[in-house]
């Protein structure tokens, strides 16, 4: 609801809407919260525009060209559109920078009050068991991962809390890449260290 | 906060509130029996922005103008907007109405909800200077024949979702307005809004598998 009501940090919404783009369960569900908002608009007071307002718009509309339907490009590759939209690209275009154990990661840019980034874990490898400070999401693009309680594959995501305490291993067959946010300051700073050391809570 | 100000105090059993400043009442009435009603004085919004979008119809623009830009403005005002970027927001908002116009379905969404999520998106990028990603467009294919019951449809949601929204208790609607207006961090925001979603949220997939089933 969030999403809807336009409240998450930016790199949440990249989060919600790369999901979106691939479970129409959430699709429908988003739509139900637009509604809620369509009426909230309606049902709100009106505020008197300016006395020209309306010539102005006139004015402004008459220049304006009507966009007409343009099909919806598909992009090739594991990106829904709106993940490729802040890539550049497919899988190809991402800079990973390596963290240890052969974990790769690529920050998004997105605002200052969240971080999200693509995560590459190779199938079979644990990423190391931490706690959050906020919340986490976490989609899964290819691969799959399972912590203790379920298992995620493309399409699937996890919202952790701060709660929750997980070791994700991806899973063995094709290497795991994910979309992972979260709104606490990142830890992944010290991962080559903390990998050395197994299971430890950070 | 004002909404409240404009309301009589609300009880459980209250009916909806009169409306205040409009002058044209929108939508469709239920009567007792369950059977609609169409008012004398209803404007349907859809048909007059199909307008805009088969015909490119100034009168029809003036009068979606009149009806929504001032709540445009109201909805942006109370989300911490001056009025004087609200003013001008709301002129944005109306021009992407007019641009985009051939991106409305009727069948999917009323106007109001499909205005509003221009009013969101530009508020995002007026007041938080914010990209915003949107899920992946589907294609829809080419604009359908109007299906005048889906369309109902929809309109009526919005209908009932105002209704309902003004018949919860205080404390739950204020909660769901303090969402959308920006007074909730997004960890407060609960998804259970005690609103009847079910239907919407089931029509919508409805079509989501017709369109899957179409594409395949």
């Amino acid at each position: 609801m969030g999403y809807a009501a336009g409240q998450l940090p930016e790199a949440f919404n990249l989060v919600v809407a790369t999901h979106v783009s691939l479970c129409d369960e959430c699709r429908a569900q988003l739509a139900s919260f637009d509604a809620v908002g369509g009426a909230i608009l309606e049902e709100a007071a009106e505020i008197s525009m300016g006395e020209d307002a309306l010539a102005r718009a006139l004015a402004r509309i008459e220049d304006l060209p009507q966009a007409t339907r343009s099909e919806p490009l598909k992009p090739a590759g594991i990106f829904p559109a709106p993940l490729a939209d802040y890539v550049g690209g497919d899988l190809s275009s991402v800079r990973w920078r390596r963290v240890g154990g052969g974990v790769r990661q690529a920050i998004l840019p997105t605002g200052a009050d969240a971080t999200v980034r693509l995560l590459y874990i190779p199938a079979g490898t644990a990423v190391p068991d931490h706690g959050h400070r906020g919340m986490e999401l976490t989609l899964v693009l290819q691969g799959a991962f399972a912590d203790e309680n379920d298992r995620f594959n493309r399409g699937d995501i996890e919202i952790a809390d701060e709660e929750l305490e997980h070791t994700p291993v991806a899973l063995a067959g094709e290497d795991c890449i994910c979309l992972a946010a979260t709104d606490a300051p990142l830890r992944f700073r010290g991962l080559i260290p903390r990998l050395a050391q197994p299971l430890l809570r950070i | 906060m004002m909404l409240d100000a404009s309301r009589p105090v609300m009880t459980e059993q209250a009916s909806p509130p009169p409306r205040k400043g409009a002058v044209a009442q929108s939508g469709l009435r239920q009567k007792k029996d369950g059977s609609l009603a169409v008012a004398e004085d209803e404007t349907d919004w859809s048909g007059l922005l199909l307008r805009v979008r088969d015909h490119r119809d100034k009168a029809a623009f003036a009068a979606l103008f009149r009806h929504f830009a001032p709540r445009v403005k109201a909805f942006l005002m109370k989300s911490g907007a001056g009025a004087s970027l609200a003013e001008e927001c709301a002129q944005d908002v109306m021009a992407t109405l007019w641009q985009k116009a051939h991106l409305f379905d009727p069948a999917r969404a009323s106007v109001s909800t499909w205005v509003y999520t221009i009013a969101r998106n530009r508020r995002i990028d007026a007041l938080r200077r914010a990209r915003r990603a949107e899920p992946e467009e589907l294609d829809w294919g080419p604009a359908p024949e109007p299906d005048q019951a889906e369309a109902l449809e929809a309109q009526q949601e919005t209908e009932r979702l105002g209704q309902a929204l003004a018949g919860l208790p205080t404390p739950q609607r204020a909660l769901i307005e303090r969402a959308f207006y920006g007074d909730l961090s997004h960890s407060e925001i609960a998804a259970e809004t005690g609103l009847p979603l079910g239907t919407i949220k089931s029509r919508i997939r409805l079509a989501l598998d017709k369109l899957r089933q179409s594409m395949s």
